[in-house]
């Protein structure tokens, strides 16, 4: 399954390599041209029937991980987020270090020598160290160095009623998505982007955009879901299990509402079950996109994921699919320039 | 099945806070022993009531003991200070009546406190309307014991009233001795003394009848009432089948008998995994070479104030799923 | 089997405190290779005997080994309506270690779950720096509530999903190492044992419910009655943020305790056995009751001389334990030879204070 080599990958935000190389061994046979660019992004061509208007479809590779800044006189590893990461979900986790996945262990202290009120409060990142079983500098040294990523360990399961587990669904499920429709959809020409460092900022999207110079482009994400019980239904950005997320608005986008409406009467006169993202939270590459040269009309549209930017994110194999079958169709839309 | 309530509306009157049970104890002992084959007091005042069997040897425990408060001083002025017999809140005894084993009855009110929130026992006092120290001395001595003293009340669905815990389990108790006839078990009832100080009376009676299978009824807390804290125990939902307390993880073959009995015979039952608290299990299953035991609880609001509450269909439940337990056989 | 091979299946396996059953038939087969008998008592300790040479063999004195085999974890309390549940803990358990944790709930069939977090974004700065209450967070299995009501019973068990992970060296990490690390030293030590001649019988006792009431190791020393009881639990072990004096060494033995639970003389015993045969150990003070199995023991029936050996393990209480397997190594070996080192001429003028 392409979803788990996806998820299973390593790349934080700056060192998609491993990813990078993965999605080119599944693209290279099915598409017409591709290059790196010189930042790290993959741009592929596809060539089908020129429709007039240059359609680019992004999906970044980064995910948000840890990045090892020192390593202690006993052996331990000191590190920094990279990317929004909730500190909290840190503690007692499993995580493996730098390009060999070399295991790791991100440890607390036991709670028998805490004082009550210690619990309340969560444990700063400075407090919070890998351990990967050294027993000096010198040893862990042999093995790791500043500046080596660290990823978390956390395999890709299916469980529940359809459901995926896995880490960085954000976004290797927009990677997992574009991969397939460069492999099925052979009627419409249009750009792949695979973008580097959105997690940090939307680093890769700019110059990938300036270089493709799109009319219009799709962004495709993993996004917010929190569908929790007894929680006011405004505050719920998404649910699982109904259908991919088309985006209002979020800190870097006002999306535009012609093509989002085009987009809905697509899902709609083809039974595909959709959603609105509803919050203003959070960004993606779309900011960047549809501001590069002369600007572009952007859509985002979005496979809800609970519990993203942690070891286990979880998603659903129907709004996998529907997602899918709502990209396939407007694509094909605009092969029969409706849109 | 048909229960009769007003032997519980006695139960709970009658007094006996930890460590004096005489008088709870002689009424039991009263009401159960035509229906007995053996009965014995042991030394730290437990009564133990034996239907005999061939089966399994199952001590039954219901504790008949209650919190009270017990004099430490009495002031120049008649006034009594008092500290507390088992989990006595400040707050719920403000302004409530009370009454000693002779009969004096007084009333708890506390010191003027700026901030209420910080009310301690030691901030508390009893009046029993009393005059003079040599007055009160005369109806109360240091070391008396006395008891929430408040009315029984009841509707077709509940009763509320003081002391549910655990006369509602003395109750059930009570109401399986009579109703079960040749048992298939070894059965052992103890109406246990001290529990609300620490399960010391279930401990030695487990210590003397050494049973190879325990199981406590007790009342449990609720979650059912506006905003309770989290807890998936309601009111006339059926009798709880304990899983854990902070004094045990019940026995799983234990839980999961009652549940299948509960099942076949059609007793509404709910499951019970409570976040604090212990009872008479807790002792018994680490007696000796350790005892599978479980607990029938039975749901009850505002447990330990002077008004506990508890479903009339919940307790007749507690009752029919005792004795199907007992009246089962038994293979752990 | 190597006795890392036993550890990893005893630390990937599921036994919170109470439920520690779907443990035992690993336990049994792997003891009954090196034991005369294993036996289950009624509460689920597994009891294994190993013979002594003594010729009296109905008087012959009896030393009881103690490793408990349950593991902290958490127990479903209530259902949600949209099918998350949520939980309570049992045994101790900071609520900052299992955010974001992935879970087995033991339903019907065990079924995967996650402790579901936040996403950064939709929390204000300020949100980051409390901890997440165990009773606000929830566990997703997946499913709608219906289905979660047949698969799942208020009361069903929940342990932590996480498998051994070999770390440098002979160190590993991995949930529930307190205290099936104390169980590895036991199969260490029978191992051993085999080698070298000892008078007194030996019992072997897996102990359930340590981590909530101690109730399988009063009850199992209550029904063997051995003449020396000794517990081998985890010891903290040390990392930055603790002080040195609360902690010891991984790599540098077993700790050794020392205090009120202890017998003074077969502690003295002890020690000298580890200098005599080159065992690395350490000193672990613990002045009032332990705390562990060796406490359950002291105090029952009319007392019993206690040890306690403890293995350095970091992050205790944490899904990610971690510690060196040379040290399992080196407490089975001193077990060993301490036991080895005890006759019935001896024994009454070692207990003598």
């Amino acid at each position: 399954m392409l979803l788990k080599e996806l998820t299973e990958a390593s790349g934080v935000s700056g060192n998609e390599k491993n990813v990078r190389d993965l999605i080119i061994s599944e693209i290279k046979d099915f598409v017409d041209s591709y290059k790196i660019d010189r930042i790290g992004n993959i741009i592929a061509y596809k060539k089908g029937k020129d429709t007039g208007k240059k359609l680019m479809v992004t999906a970044h590779m980064d995910e948000v991980g840890l990045m090892i800044k020192d390593i202690d006189n006993e052996g331990f590893i000191k590190f920094m987020p990279v990317g929004g990461i909730d500190k909290r979900i840190l503690v007692s986790k499993p995580v493996l270090v730098g390009k060999d996945k070399l295991p790791g262990v991100i440890g607390a202290k036991p709670i028998h020598l805490q004082k009550p009120d210690e619990r309340t409060k969560a444990l700063n990142i400075n407090d919070l160290y890998i351990d990967i079983g050294a027993k000096s500098k010198e040893e862990a040294e042999k093995y790791v160095s500043i500046g080596d990523y660290a990823i978390f360990d956390s395999e890709y399961i299916e469980f529940g009623e359809g459901l995926i587990k896995a880490k960085a669904l954000d976004n290797r499920v927009g990677c997992s998505l574009l991969i397939k429709l460069i492999k099925e959809v052979t009627d419409i020409s249009f750009y792949a982007v695979f973008t580097v460092m959105e997690e940090v900022g939307l680093v890769g999207a700019g110059p990938a955009a300036y270089e493709v110079d799109p009319d219009y482009a799709i962004i495709l994400e993993g996004t917010l879901c929190y569908d929790m019980a007894k929680l006011d239904t405004h505050l719920i950005p998404t649910y699982i299990n109904k259908g991919p997320a088309l985006s209002l608005i979020d800190r870097t986008t006002v999306y535009n509402k012609n093509f989002r409406k085009r987009i809905v009467e697509i899902a709609e006169k083809n039974n595909i079950p959709y959603q609105f993202r509803k919050t203003s939270m959070g960004g993606n590459d779309s900011g960047k996109i549809h501001t590069t040269r002369e600007g572009s009309i952007t859509a985002t549209i979005s496979v809800p994921c609970r519990y993203i930017h942690s070891p286990a994110s979880v998603m659903s194999i129907n709004d996998y699919n529907n997602t899918f079958a709502l990209l396939k169709e407007v694509l094909s839309q605009f092969e029969k320039e409706e849109i | 099945m048909n229960i009769n309530f007003s032997l519980l509306k006695e139960l709970v009157g009658i007094y006996g806070p930890a460590s004096n049970e005489r008088a709870i104890r002689e009424y039991i002992e009263n009401e159960i022993k035509e229906y007995v084959d053996e009965i014995e007091v042991d030394s730290l005042g437990n009564l133990i009531a034996r239907k005999k069997g061939n089966g399994k040897k199952i001590m039954i425990s219901a504790h008949m003991d209650q919190i009270g408060l017990m004099v430490i001083d009495i002031d120049d002025k008649g006034f009594l200070r008092f500290t507390n017999v088992g989990g006595i809140s400040p707050y719920i005894s403000i302004s409530q009546r009370v009454v000693f084993e002779n009969g004096t009855v007084g009333v708890i009110y506390h010191e003027p406190v700026d901030d209420i929130s910080k009310l301690k026992l030691e901030n508390m006092y009893i009046d029993i309307g009393a005059f003079s120290k040599e007055e009160a001395e005369k109806k109360v001595s240091i070391g008396d014991i006395c008891i929430y003293k408040t009315d029984f009340e009841e509707n077709e669905n509940v009763v509320f009233t003081r002391y549910l815990d655990d006369r509602v389990g003395c109750f059930i108790a009570i109401e399986a001795i009579k109703n079960i006839n040749n048992p298939l078990n070894d059965l052992y009832f103890v109406f246990s003394t001290q529990e609300e100080v620490g399960l010391r009376g279930a401990k030695t009676a487990a210590y003397r009848i050494d049973p190879d299978i325990g199981i406590a009824l007790d009342v449990t807390a609720h979650g059912d009432t506006p905003k309770a804290k989290r807890f998936a125990i309601g009111l006339n939902k059926g009798a709880a089948i304990k899983v854990k307390d902070n004094s045990i993880i019940c026995h799983p073959k234990i839980r999961e008998i009652l549940v299948n009995i509960a099942k076949e015979n059609e007793i509404p039952y709910q499951m019970e995994v409570l976040e604090f608290g212990g009872t008479d299990s807790g002792a018994i299953h680490i007696n000796k070479e350790g005892v599978p035991s479980g607990v029938i609880s039975i749901p009850t609001r505002y447990v330990h104030s002077t008004v506990e509450m508890a479903s009339k269909n919940d307790i007749i439940n507690c009752v029919k799923l005792l004795i199907k337990f007992l009246e089962n056989e038994i293979n752990i | 089997m190597e006795t890392k091979v036993f550890l990893e299946l005893l630390s990937n396996g599921k036994g919170i405190s109470g439920y520690e059953y779907p443990l035992q038939s690993t336990i049994i087969s792997a003891f009954e290779e090196h034991l005369d008998d294993v036996s289950v008592d009624k509460l689920g300790n597994v009891i294994g005997v190993k013979k002594g040479t003594y010729k009296d063999k109905e008087n012959n004195i009896k030393i009881m080994l103690a490793a408990h085999m349950d593991e902290i974890g958490l127990m479903v309390k209530d259902i949600e309506e949209n099918g998350f549940i949520r939980f309570t803990n049992i045994g101790g358990i900071d609520p900052r270690t299992i955010l974001g944790q992935e879970v087995i709930v033991h339903g019907v069939e065990d079924l995967f779950g996650v402790i579901g977090s936040k996403p950064p974004h939709l929390q204000d700065a300020s949100e980051q720096n409390k901890a997440i209450k165990m009773e606000d967070m929830t566990i997703d299995i997946g499913y709608p509530k219906e289905k979660v009501e047949e698969l799942v019973s208020i009361g069903d068990p929940i342990t932590i999903r996480r498998n051994v992970k070999d770390l440098l060296g002979k160190r590993i990490a991995g949930k529930a190492l307190d205290d099936r690390a104390g169980v590895a030293a036991l199969y260490e030590c029978m191992k051993e044992l085999e080698k070298i001649h000892h008078e007194a019988d030996i019992y072997f006792v897996t102990t359930v419910q340590e981590e909530v009431s101690m109730a399988g190791a009063l009850v199992s020393s209550y029904s063997i009655n051995p003449d020396i009881g000794i517990a081998i639990d985890v010891g903290f072990g040390a990392t930055p943020e603790l002080p040195k004096s609360s902690t010891i060494e991984l790599g540098k033995g077993p700790g050794i305790t020392l205090g009120g639970n202890i017998h003074p003389n077969l502690r003295k015993k002890l020690v000298s056995i580890a200098k005599e045969y080159n065992i690395p150990n350490q000193v672990e003070i613990s002045p009032g009751p332990t705390g562990t199995d060796a406490r359950a023991m002291q105090i029952t029936r009319d007392g019993i001389p206690s040890l306690l050996l403890s293995i350095p393990l970091r992050y205790m209480h944490t899904s990610v334990e971690l510690l060196d397997m040379d040290d399992i190594c080196n407490t089975g070996k001193l077990l060993a030879f301490f036991i080895a080192s005890i006759s019935n001429e001896n024994l009454e003028g070692l207990l003598c204070y």
